[in-house]
């Protein structure tokens, strides 16, 4: 017998007989349908993400970035990117060069008012998981439709298909003593640029 | 076909379930040690602060607690159903399943892909299932590199010590310990290195970042899986789990069959309660989510590992098979007073405290863990921690009736009890244990786990069921 029939077996074994369960209840709050964006940079704020409320996103972007080069997917709006900047659009690009850009610009599928979380679904404006991931500063933009108020309503959003990163701050660590310290593997400085420009110009 | 109701606990001989010594044993080291009490009761209070301060802004933690626990009793009903389900939609996504009856079995599918990529070292990020199969032994006998590259995993590989809590492995090491650690051990490490924690953290990024880069093989374990879509999720801090989830060509994930949840819209109450209860944070930094494997995104190659390893023998029992519902926050360790001043190491298991002394005896049968369901005071408080309502407390004088009880046990746990069960004692002993402190001799004249217990500051109040009570209720 293989390894899947044995274990299957022992489980049916293990609860053969047992009283069926009741309906599992869903009374917990779901959220309001609309967000509230103080909220999202309220609670962006309290977990050291830097949080820009502006209609000029390239100028957001110029002040934020200076001179250093950004990796950029394939799909981000052009006019999101300061004129002059060196940005290096990810074609595939080797993992070194990905690792050695100074930051990275993207978008985001979903923005969680209430835990300060965004989401990134990797699609073009956002890119392949690891562009977010290797640079040590990380801007994204957000725009208000893309906010919703709850974990639960961002499920009824995400694609599941999709490979989805969750980023609430930056990368920080509990390790030392129970406390949270910013800053291990992930990037360092995370910048949210929320804009209520439309996002073609 | 008889054996197939058989009940399998884990093997003997591998892995890490059991210890070399009995808990009061062990725990009398751990009671010798004043520094890593302090330590422990610094990280703990500082954990259930926070962990108060989050849960006490959502208005529905009691409604999202009891549909947590519904839908692990759900999932323990439909388990067959589940798992056919998770195994098909992870096929279908280009992921290849695996099913190990044990350890052994488990060790030897990770070992053979592993060398069937030819690599000699893998990266890993903290999972409690490859701890319990004692993987690393494994792969390190077959001469491949196991690299731990979680923080505190990582201090205690370098530190050659053994984890002591669930989430935060090296907690009973205080900021100066790891400091001097990483000046011994870390190759290349700046000699003027401070105790700070951001300094701390960033040695760790520069020793580890080339090793990411370089590796193509991670090894990883699961918080979820989701049946209906096929999707895996890892609940992580630092980034490492992204590092080893994304950069690798082939990942490997090691899971419990216990994790698997029906459905996607699961993951909206289990989201909520995990970080909340696990590191008092309305969200952990990073959360990462796949199914399957994305062409020109991530590893093309993925394998699924579904472990029983003494989990449906743990499931046969239905007053203990809640144990099972463990989505690993390890609140339960940080309100224990045991804990607080046992530590993890006295435990024996990869799962210390609370939830390590109903969930090891269940999985390696309670002969090889006899005085686990000792190592309590039956106060309650991890019950009320636990964010999946678990009844720890009802499932220790479950196994208490069901285990042999040792001589030593049956002493100590009597002398507590008495002591405990009377209030003018109890106070005196409290006095005593800061008299004993001022003097610098710690819990004289108490017997053991009491001793311990006393020569900290916040006794727990008297428990509502005594030892006393229980004891004679047996
Ligand atoms: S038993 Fe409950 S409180 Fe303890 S680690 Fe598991 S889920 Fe958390």
């Amino acid at each position: 017998m293989n390894s899947r029939d044995l274990i299957l077996g022992r489980i049916r074994a293990a609860i053969a007989g047992d009283a069926p369960l009741p309906t599992v209840p869903r009374d917990y709050r779901r959220g309001a349908e609309q967000p509230d964006l103080d909220l999202l940079v309220e609670r962006l704020a309290d977990y050291g993400v830097v949080v820009h409320r502006t209609n000029d996103v390239a100028a957001a972007i110029a002040a934020i970035l200076g001179t250093g080069q950004v990796v950029v997917p394939p799909g981000l709006p052009p006019h999101w990117l300061p004129s002059g900047v060196r940005a290096l659009v990810d074609d595939g690009l080797p993992t070194d060069r990905v690792a050695a850009a100074d930051g990275v610009v993207t978008a985001v599928a979903v923005a969680v008012a209430e835990t300060g979380t965004i989401v990134l679904d990797a699609t073009p404006d956002q890119g392949r998981r690891l562009i977010s991931l290797l640079p040590d500063l990380h801007v994204c933009v957000v725009h208000p439709e893309q906010v919703v108020s709850s974990v639960p309503r961002a499920l009824d959003r995400l694609d599941p298909h999709r490979p989805l990163t969750w980023i609430s701050g930056p990368s920080a660590t509990s390790d030392i003593e129970l406390d949270r310290v910013a800053g291990v593997h992930g990037p360092r400085t995370l910048h949210v640029i929320l804009t209520e420009a439309p996002h073609d110009h | 076909m008889t054996f197939l109701g058989m009940p399998a606990r884990a093997p003997r001989g591998v892995g890490n379930l059991r210890g070399d010594e009995s808990f009061p044993d062990a725990a009398r080291t751990a009671l010798a040690d004043p520094q890593l009490r302090r330590n422990l009761r610094h990280a703990t209070t500082t954990i259930r602060g926070k962990t108060d301060r989050v849960t006490a802004e959502l208005p529905d933690w009691q409604e999202l607690r009891a549909v947590g626990a519904a839908l692990k009793a759900y999932t323990m009903a439909h388990l067959p159903e589940l798992l056919e389900r998770l195994e098909e939609r992870v096929t279908a996504a280009g992921g290849t399943v695996h099913w190990a009856a044990d350890a052994n079995e488990a060790n030897r599918i990770v070992t053979e892909l592993v060398r069937a990529t030819g690599q000699q070292r893998v990266i890993k990020v903290k999972s409690m299932a490859t701890q319990e199969i004692g993987l690393n032994e494994a792969l390190a006998a077959a001469g491949i590199q196991p690299v731990e590259t979680d923080l505190a995993e990582l201090i205690v590989q370098l530190g050659r010590d053994r984890p002591s809590h669930i989430l935060v492995p090296a907690i009973h090491r205080n900021r100066a310990e790891i400091r001097e650690i990483f000046l011994r051990e870390m190759p290349g490490v700046d000699p003027a290195l401070t105790d700070d924690p951001p300094a701390l953290a960033a040695a760790a990024r520069r020793y580890l970042r080339e090793t990411f880069l370089s590796t193509p093989v991670a090894v990883s374990g699961a918080n979820f899986a989701v049946a209906e879509t096929g999707t895996l999720a890892v609940v992580e801090s630092e980034g490492n789990g992204r590092m080893c989830l994304t950069l690798p060509e082939t990942l490997i994930t090691v899971m419990g069959i216990e994790k698997v949840v029906p459905r996607w819209r699961d993951l909206e109450v289990f989201l909520q309660l995990l970080p909340r209860a696990s590191t008092g944070e309305r969200m952990n930094p990073y959360t990462s989510m796949w199914t399957g494997v994305t062409a020109g995104d991530g590893p093309q190659a993925f394998h699924l590992v579904l472990l029983d390893n003494g989990r449906s023998a743990v499931l046969a029992d239905p007053v203990g098979r809640s144990a099972l519902h463990c989505i690993r926050c390890s609140a339960c360790l940080n309100v224990c007073p045991v804990y607080e001043r046992a530590g993890g190491h006295a435990y024996g298991s990869v799962y210390p405290g609370p939830i390590g002394a109903v969930l090891s005896p269940q999985l390696t049968g309670v002969e090889d863990n006899a005085s686990l369901p000792y190592a309590s005071s039956l106060c309650g408080a991890c019950f009320d921690a636990c964010p999946v309502k678990i009844d720890i407390p009802a499932i220790l004088v479950h196994l208490r009736n069901t285990a042999p009880h040792p001589r030593s046990e049956r002493a100590a746990m009597a002398a507590a009890a008495y002591t405990m069960d009377r209030p003018v004692l109890y106070a005196a002993a409290q006095r005593a244990a800061r008299l004993a402190r001022i003097v610098g001799r710690r819990g004289r004249g108490l017997p053991p786990p009491l001793s311990g217990w006393t020569a900290s500051r916040d006794l727990p109040d008297p428990p509502s069921q005594t030892f006393r009570d229980w004891w004679a209720a047996r």
